[in-house]
Parts: structure tokens; C-alpha cells; sequence
């Protein structure tokens, strides 16, 4: 008699599971009855050879060899499994796995050998006596490391709709990548079918899910045209659900990653991470955060620019018009220091709690050095960044540009000793940056460039209120802060857009 | 070996890039002989100058500085810039 359900004796490595009904439909069906699947490459599949034999002729067993075809024997009940399909439809993942099949599907298996699991199992008595009591199995082909990837995008590969375009032995897929006009002007990983199916593995939403519809071309992207363009920039899987939501904002109205592209002005999406994705993914926050040499951070942002230009359709000289751009066009991208700051974090300030992880998307310029190595008070050092920040765009100009002030950590120490929070730096900020728009009306000071007449008389504001995004981030030497300048602001512009980054943590 | 690579555009272009449109007829053209200087390329090149010199095509001469590599791009600008078609010769 056979048990459904069965405990393997202790210490064992045999597993010994009940296996759902609910599980889909396998598409390769096994023999109905008792099956084995073995590989003669294991020795303990050796050791049961004869244990095989036996149950072949008592309880009419099938073995299932995944590389000798004449393993345990030449015999018409031993199946070869060439192309090691019936080991991966059923998740075989340990050699010798007994199985009990009805309608082509098991419905209960045993891994590795013991003697008392085996007999319980096929209700035969003293089977191997001459065996040791228990052995271990070794791992199935279909999940060795050299099959693995290649079954998997053989069995699975069709999920995958994207056009397949082969590259010739003789051409060099680097060159061919730039030559076909993917490239940003840096080398990328030529996503092949293995590479783009573990970028997959890194989300719990399916290849064909629509993310975003994706300017100038407005273009449905799919998940997996997010995939093989964030294999392209060189992510790693575990970056591929904060790219996705990075796309996802960037395509908002709301965001205008078309006007963005589009204008003449310097400026793309850049970045800013929060939460605890920050760690999982490893991005550095610390020294040189701007700049390069963590793969999270340069590559993320990476990744969201080639899918605007692949998916899209935009590139410079077509719709993307800037007039001069700039290094942060190939990508900008880095993360909060949320342990080093003792300010509520950017997501909190934009109503997102600490255990949320998010990406916020801010239409910026490049980066820019806010110097100051002498102010001891919190009061002296706000009114100089006020002073650096009027120049941002231009220091004519006010009310239509927003910022990101990235305070580094030896200015946030100022603001910590006084106990500043940040709502209090935020409101002083803004008070040392208005001023009278008499200043800057144009043609005053032989400046043609300024605010319009009807200002005159008026204060102005260099930034809309809530037009200052400050984070924390950079090495603890240097009494430093940076600043991204902003693309106008609004609905004629682009508005920062902060998104929850779900992945599938945060969805349990 | 040849690798497969998955498409990461919109797959609004043909995977092939298109061929240049074979001429009907060459009436009225340049034809360029490009010599690639393996041995005896230019017999062969010189019997075909004749036919099409008979056919009244106009004809120019190039030569490759060596087979082993791709024709300087000079070269290949001033033969894209001069005729209408060409012909290449591989000959031992």
C-alpha cells in the first residue's frame, strides 16, 4: 500500500511532500504509476540501481534517466529524458526522485534514498537490504547550473514576445548594438534571451503587463521591453522593480518626460531613492553619490533613459532637442542617507512613511557645488546657500523653477546641533530667497534678461512653495551641499512626481 | 556561433536593414571595379572592363591596399560619391 502521507525518518535529507492538485497543467505528461527519475552521473542513483530493478518488476516502476539512456539497464521501462523536459515540467530538483504519477502528473514524491520512506511509499517490504539505511540524492540536471538558464528559455522563453534578431558569428554583437542605433554612445549588454529572463526573475509582474505608454513615439512598454533595456544598461535583477516604477512616473502627465525631452534646456529625470529598497539593492548614499562607481546608482537611471530612447523613439537631434544636454543624460539616479540624517526623510515629506520605499523623479540640470567651509551657524549658512541658490537657471529668474538641495552631511550637522528640522530650514530657505522683484525686473542693472514689468513692486519668491526638495546624501568630510537646478515647473512644465515602489515584500 | 538577441525598441523598423535597389538597367551609369589585390583580380577586372566598356558603361578603376582589411574609408567614399554601381573582385 502506498501512504499520502509520509514523515522521512530523522536525520534524513529525504523530503517527502504531497504535492498540490492545483498546480497547472504540466504540458509534458509522465507514465501513470510509480516513476523514478535518476542520472547515473549520481551515486547514490547507482546505489539504488538494483532497488530500480526490483520495483520494475513488482510494482511495474518507470525510471526516468536524465543521461545514460541504458540506465539502470537497457529495458522498455526505462525512458530517456534527452532533453531533460518531463525533469523540468515537474520541478525535479534532486536525483533519485520517486514519484507516484496519475493523469500524467505527480501526485507525490520522495527525494534521495531511504529505505523506510521507499517502502512506505511502494508498499514493498525489505527493499535494498544490503543499503545503507539512507543516502542523500545530487542535484537534478534540469537544475544544474550549465542547463538551468537554457531550459528555462526553452520551456519558458515564449513568455517572452519580443522579436527575436540574431547577430551573425561574424559580427561583433557589441558593435552591432550602437550600429542599430540602441546605444546611448556607452557599450551595452547585448540582451540575449538567458540574460533578459533573469532580469524577469528580479519582478513579480508577467513580461506582457503594459507599464507605461511611453513619449515622444507614445508607446505601450511592456515589463519585458523594461527588462531587456534595464539588461542593456546593466542592472541587476534586484534593480529591475525600482526601474519599472521609475518608468512608470516618469510616463505620468503630471511628469512630462516628453516636454522634458523636448526642451532646449539641459535636463532629464533625476532620481532620488528612499526606503528600505536603498540597502536591498545596495546603492551608495555616501561618497561620490553623484558621481560614478556604485552599479545601483549608475545604472537605474541608466536604464529609464534607454527605454525613452528604445521604447519611445527619443533621441538627440529627433524630438530630444537640448542645446547642449549633459553627463546626467546618460542617467541620474542615487539614494537618500536616511540613517545619517536626523530630518524626516523626502518620501516621508511628500507623504510616504519610512517603510515604503519609493523613487522620486525631479526635472533637473546637472549638479552643482553649494560651497561654504566657514559658516558655524545654521542662520549664516542658510542665508549662503540662499545666496548660491538665486543663481540656479539664472539669478534673474524666479518662481518657475524648483530644486533639489542635496544638504551633505557636515552642513546638516549645523542645522542638527541647533536643532533645525526640516520644515524650519524649508520655511527659512524660502524667507532668505525673497526678495524685491524690483531687483530683477528686466533691463534693470543693463540686463535685458529678468522678470516681467508687472512684477515691479511686488516681492517675488526664487522657488514656488513646496519648489524646495531637499535630501541628505554625500561623504561625512567636506562642508559641502549640492544643488540640481529644475525645468519649469507646473502644468506647462513637469511636476516631481514621487511613486511606492512595489515589489514583492512590500506587497505581503 | 551566432547569438539572439531580443529587440529592445518599439519594433516599428524590419529586423534586416534593406539592400540597395539593384539598378534595372546600366544605361547611363558609372560602374566602379574595385580591385581588393589578391592575384590576378585585375584579369579578371580587365575582361570585364572590356564587356562593359563594349556596352558604352562608363567605368572606373579602384584598388584595395590589401585584401586582409575593409577598404579605407576614403576609398569607400570617393567610389559611393563616383558611381552608380560596383563591382568587387575576388580572384587567386
Amino acid at each position: 500500500m502506498t501512504h499520502e502521507s509520509s514523515t522521512s525518518p530523522s536525520p534524513t535529507p529525504v523530503v517527502a511532500q504531497a504535492l498540490s492538485h492545483e498546480s497547472p497543467e504540466p504540458t509534458v505528461a509522465l507514465p501513470d504509476g510509480f516513476v523514478a527519475v535518476v542520472k547515473q552521473d549520481c551515486p547514490t542513483c547507482v546505489l539504488v540501481a538494483p532497488v530500480l530493478e526490483a520495483l520494475a518488476e513488482t510494482v511495474g516502476l518507470t525510471v526516468i534517466s536524465q543521461d545514460n539512456p541504458t540506465f539502470p539497464v537497457a529495458a522498455g521501462w526505462v525512458l530517456h529524458d534527452h532533453d531533460l523536459a518531463m525533469s523540468w515540467h515537474h520541478e525535479i530538483e534532486t536525483v533519485p526522485t520517486l514519484l507516484r504519477v496519475a493523469e500524467g502528473r505527480p501526485t507525490y514524491r520522495v527525494e534521495g534514498w531511504s529505505r523506510e520512506v521507499w517502502e512506505n511509499f511502494t508498499g514493498c517490504q525489505e527493499l535494498g537490504t544490503g543499503l545503507p539505511q539512507w543516502r542523500p540524492g545530487c542535484g537534478s540536471l534540469s537544475v544544474d547550473p550549465a542547463h538551468a538558464d537554457k531550459l528555462a528559455v526553452r520551456f519558458l522563453g515564449s513568455a517572452m514576445k519580443s522579436r527575436r534578431i540574431e547577430i551573425g558569428s561574424l559580427t561583433d554583437e557589441w558593435e552591432t548594438m550602437h550600429d542599430r542605433g540602441w546605444s546611448d554612445g556607452l557599450p551595452v549588454v547585448p540582451p540575449s534571451e538567458v540574460r533578459v529572463m533573469r532580469m524577469l526573475d528580479g519582478t513579480h509582474r508577467a513580461p506582457d503587463e503594459v507599464v507605461a505608454v511611453v513619449p515622444p513615439d507614445m508607446v505601450e512598454c511592456t515589463v519585458e521591453k523594461v527588462a531587456i533595456n534595464s539588461v542593456m544598461a546593466g542592472c541587476r535583477p534586484e534593480y529591475l522593480p525600482v526601474v519599472l516604477t521609475a518608468v512608470e512616473a516618469a510616463c505620468t502627465d503630471e511628469f512630462n518626460m516628453h516636454g522634458l525631452l523636448a526642451t532646449t534646456m539641459p535636463v532629464a529625470p533625476v532620481i532620488i531613492v528612499n526606503g528600505p529598497i536603498r540597502h536591498r539593492i545596495a546603492m551608495n548614499s555616501g561618497v561620490n553619490v553623484l558621481g560614478q562607481g556604485n552599479r545601483a546608482n549608475s545604472t537605474i537611471g541608466r536604464a529609464l533613459q534607454l527605454v525613452v530612447r528604445n521604447v519611445g523613439g527619443g533621441k538627440p537631434g529627433g524630438v530630444d532637442r537640448a542645446t547642449h544636454g549633459g553627463p546626467h543624460k546618460i542617467g541620474m539616479c542615487f539614494p537618500e542617507d536616511e540613517e545619517g540624517s536626523p530630518w524626516t526623510t523626502l518620501a516621508e515629506s511628500r507623504g510616504f512613511s519610512s517603510d515604503q520605499s519609493t523613487v522620486t523623479l525631479f526635472p533637473g540640470e546637472g549638479p552643482r557645488l553649494l560651497f561654504d567651509q566657514i559658516s558655524r551657524t545654521p542662520e549664516s549658512l542658510t542665508r549662503h546657500l540662499a545666496r548660491s541658490l538665486i543663481a540656479n537657471v539664472s539669478p534673474r529668474l524666479a518662481l518657475q523653477f524648483e530644486t533639489v538641495l542635496v544638504l551633505g552631511p557636515e552642513h546638516m550637522k549645523r542645522y542638527a546641533a541647533a536643532c533645525w528640522d526640516r520644515d524650519r530650514f524649508i520655511s527659512e530657505l524660502h524667507r532668505e530667497l525673497t526678495y524685491p522683484a524690483d531687483d530683477v525686473i528686466r533691463g534693470t542693472d543693463g540686463i535685458a534678461e529678468g522678470m516681467p514689468d508687472f512684477l515691479a513692486g511686488h516681492k517675488i519668491s526664487k522657488f514656488p512653495p513646496g519648489g524646495i526638495h531637499v535630501v541628505h546624501a554625500g561623504s561625512g568630510a567636506g562642508l559641502f551641499s549640492m544643488t540640481f537646478a529644475g525645468w519649469v515647473t507646473g502644468a506647462t512644465g513637469s511636476v516631481t512626481v514621487t511613486r511606492e515602489i512595489v515589489t514583492e515584500e512590500s506587497r505581503s | 556561433m551566432s547569438i539572439i538577441v531580443l529587440d529592445p525598441t518599439a519594433e516599428t523598423s524590419p529586423v534586416t536593414l534593406p539592400k540597395t535597389t539593384r539598378p534595372e538597367s546600366l544605361s547611363g551609369l558609372t560602374v566602379g571595379l574595385l580591385d581588393i589585390s589578391k592575384p590576378r583580380g585585375d584579369v579578371f577586372l580587365d575582361r570585364v572592363e572590356e564587356l562593359l566598356s563594349a556596352l558604352g558603361v562608363s567605368v572606373k578603376r579602384y584598388i584595395k591596399p590589401t585584401f586582409t582589411k575593409p577598404a579605407p574609408v576614403d576609398l569607400r567614399d570617393e567610389i559611393a560619391g563616383s558611381c552608380h554601381a560596383v563591382i568587387e573582385a575576388l580572384a587567386d
